[in-house]
């Protein structure tokens, strides 16, 4: 067992088959559920599970579900979020290539809670074979009567269809997604409304991530207490967390909210490999800010990590090593978010650009003093100032690197070179 | 150096959906409530079916979605994983980002770059690979990674990219 919940079954021989789902009690949650407890009280559950949601931000998902409109005559949807393109997260991927059913029995519960008829799975353009995988899913659910018109024996019709993204960072915020899955350029759209209020087709939408949803016929079934017998008061459950960076032993492990970094990877991702030492970790996807090494005991939930400076976002963990140069590791976080700025606004277009020309002149050699607090400037002139988070996701990475460690970026600008650079001494051969 | 298109030439007489692929196309129209929706389905059908989207291609995805051709054209221009131009028969695609740059990507595409005699972008002159760094594949904890075509090669480095390329003919 690689996990208590999600994990639980997950390395299970044929698993994505609905024979072998079902026999380890899959589907059971919706037969039980649909017709016997009414939506509301599903969202009443889901709410005192305190279920909070994996894609980044960790909005309560029973809360989000309500805020779909009762009295809407329009049509509802329900969205599954499955680009995963945050740079260091690959945990939607194993747990759908896996297990495409249990996401296949959340969405279909999801959308009872709401009242929607019909489910869409964005999945980002890479994951073509997922596509592969959950059609064949689908079809399967399908034939036993868990999709399409009375499911389950009840008079609750849903039909669910994956969606193939074609490659843009953008999509996985919210609002991009619906509008590249309305056939529009993936560009983001005013907040509010909201798209549980406002979304897609301009009807009443929940998006929700692939784990978030995944979550949900466990909590269906044993209730809210027992969820919360994992994690923290206020970050419940357990969360997949994806290791990278040279660590021995990375991938992906199912722990309680609230566990200590520092166990993460010394216990089970055994540690570093080839003598190195930890410098920093990026806790929740490249999007967040680093932690230095001196605040590895933090907990891995919202609150903790929110207090350390940084955010648990998708809890895509990276890990930096003491050979690693901080500016160099930066300049290629920065290059990634000016690569995938949409170009709707200014602040994050064009401050993006500039950061990268910056980090490009400290690199090659050639930065001056200034540059520092000059990275620190146009960061703060995207945070907060950019049309959706993708700037903030660009600008707050930079400001905690040069917050925690401005002495490598000074001694770029004195010394002409990095101060330590295993990547591209060691892994390309070149001068630092 | 950057070497001609090797696969596919610009087939005007792109006028219609081949009948094979007529259920496909029907399938992923009924999906949703607007032919808009499916544009970025039949934009996958058509690259599938003629290796990269030209401009009779873009024409026709244009027609079925029932959308104006200039916008047909932004939004395939939007989207990095739609050829615009022909393709070698197994595109590789570089993780260029930070978890994969921490294990050795630069290095891995130096070392294709210097193989196979082309840079980012290019395609070999008997059309055989085309390479191309791209950003996260999703696939971080077993860097260096990429993708051929949609196949994921993971935990890569020069021996095992060596051996890979020989079996892709
Ligand atoms: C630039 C950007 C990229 C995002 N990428 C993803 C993603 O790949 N997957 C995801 O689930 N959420 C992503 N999000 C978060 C979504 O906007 C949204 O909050 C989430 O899908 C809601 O689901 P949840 O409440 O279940 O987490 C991204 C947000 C931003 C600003
Ligand atoms: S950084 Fe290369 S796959 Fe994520």
């Amino acid at each position: 067992m690689r996990g208590p919940l999600l994990f639980k079954d997950i390395d299970t021989a044929g698993l994505t088959s609905i024979a072998t789902y079902r026999q380890l009690g899959g589907y059971e949650t919706l037969v039980a559920t649909l017709g016997k407890t009414s939506p509301d009280e599903c969202i009443e559950i889901v709410k005192a599970s305190g279920l909070r949601g994996r894609g980044g931000a960790g909005f309560p998902a029973g809360m989000k579900w309500g805020f779909v409109p009762k009295d809407s005559p329009k049509p509802r949807y329900l969205v599954c979020n499955a680009d995963e393109s945050e740079p260091g997260t690959f945990k939607d991927r194993e747990l759908m290539e896996k297990n495409p059913h249990l996401l296949i029995e959340g969405c279909a519960l999801a959308a009872y809670a709401i009242n929607a008829h019909v489910g869409y799975i964005y999945l980002r353009g890479e994951f073509e074979y997922i596509q592969r995988i959950l059609d064949r899913a689908l079809a399967e659910a399908r034939a036993a009567g868990f999709l399409g018109r009375g499911i389950a024996g009840s008079g609750f019709d849903v039909e669910i269809h994956t969606h193939l993204g074609a490659g843009a960072y953008i999509c996985g915020e919210e609002t991009a997604l619906l509008s590249s899955l309305e056939g529009y350029r993936g560009q983001p759209r005013l907040k509010p409304p909201f798209p549980a209020v406002e979304g897609l087709y301009a009807c009443p939408t929940v998006v929700n991530n692939v784990e978030t949803l995944m979550n949900v016929p466990s909590i269906l079934r044993h209730g809210a207490a027992w969820y919360r017998q994992w994690g923290t008061e206020k970050s419940p459950g357990t969360k997949i967390f994806s290791v990278s960076g040279p660590v021995r032993r990375p991938g992906n492990y199912e722990l309680p909210l609230g566990t200590p970094l520092s166990e993460l990877i010394e216990k089970h991702c055994g540690g570093m490999r080839d003598g190195l030492k930890v410098k920093a970790v990026i806790p929740g996807g490249s999007s967040v800010p680093l932690l230095p090494a001196s605040l590895l005991d933090t907990g891995l939930d919202f609150e903790s990590m929110t207090a350390a400076g940084t955010m648990l976002g998708s809890g895509g963990v990276i890990v930096i090593d003491d050979q690693t140069c901080i500016v160099d590791a930066l300049h290629n976080i920065t290059r990634f978010y000016e690569h995938e700025s949409c170009g709707k606004c200014t602040p994050c277009r064009e401050g993006t650009y500039w950061m990268v020309e910056v980090f490009e002149r400290l690199e090659a050699g050639r930065g001056r003093a200034a540059d520092i607090d000059l990275l620190n400037d146009v960061s703060d002139n995207i945070l907060g100032k950019s049309f959706c988070a993708l700037g903030d996701a660009a600008a707050m990475p930079v400001m905690g690197a040069i917050k925690h460690f401005r002495d490598e970026f000074e001694y770029h600008v004195t010394h002409r070179r990095c101060m330590v650079n295993r990547r591209r001494e060691v892994l390309a051969g070149v001068a630092p | 150096m950057s070497h001609a298109p090797a696969v596919t030439a610009i087939d005007p007489e792109v006028r219609d959906w081949p009948a094979s692929r007529r259920v496909e196309v029907d399938e992923a129209l009924s999906h949703y409530p607007n032919r808009r929706s499916a544009v970025l389905p039949l934009m996958w059908i058509a690259q599938r079916e003629w290796g990269w989207l030209s401009p009779p291609v873009l024409r026709l995805v244009a027609r079925t979605a029932e959308l104006p051709e200039p916008e047909v054209f932004g939004i395939a221009t939007f989207y990095t994983m739609f050829n615009l131009r022909p393709v070698g028969r197994h595109h590789l695609q570089v993780c260029m980002t930070i978890s994969c740059s921490l294990m050795g990507a630069d290095r891995l595409f130096r070392h294709l770059e210097r193989k196979l005699g082309i840079g980012h972008g290019e395609t070999t002159p008997d059309g055989r690979f085309t390479l191309r760094r791209v950003e996260c594949l999703a696939a971080c904890g077993r860097g260096p990674c990429m993708q051929v075509n949609f196949d994921y090669h993971e935990n890569l480095d020069e021996a095992r990219v060596d051996a890979l390329l020989e079996t892709l003919t």
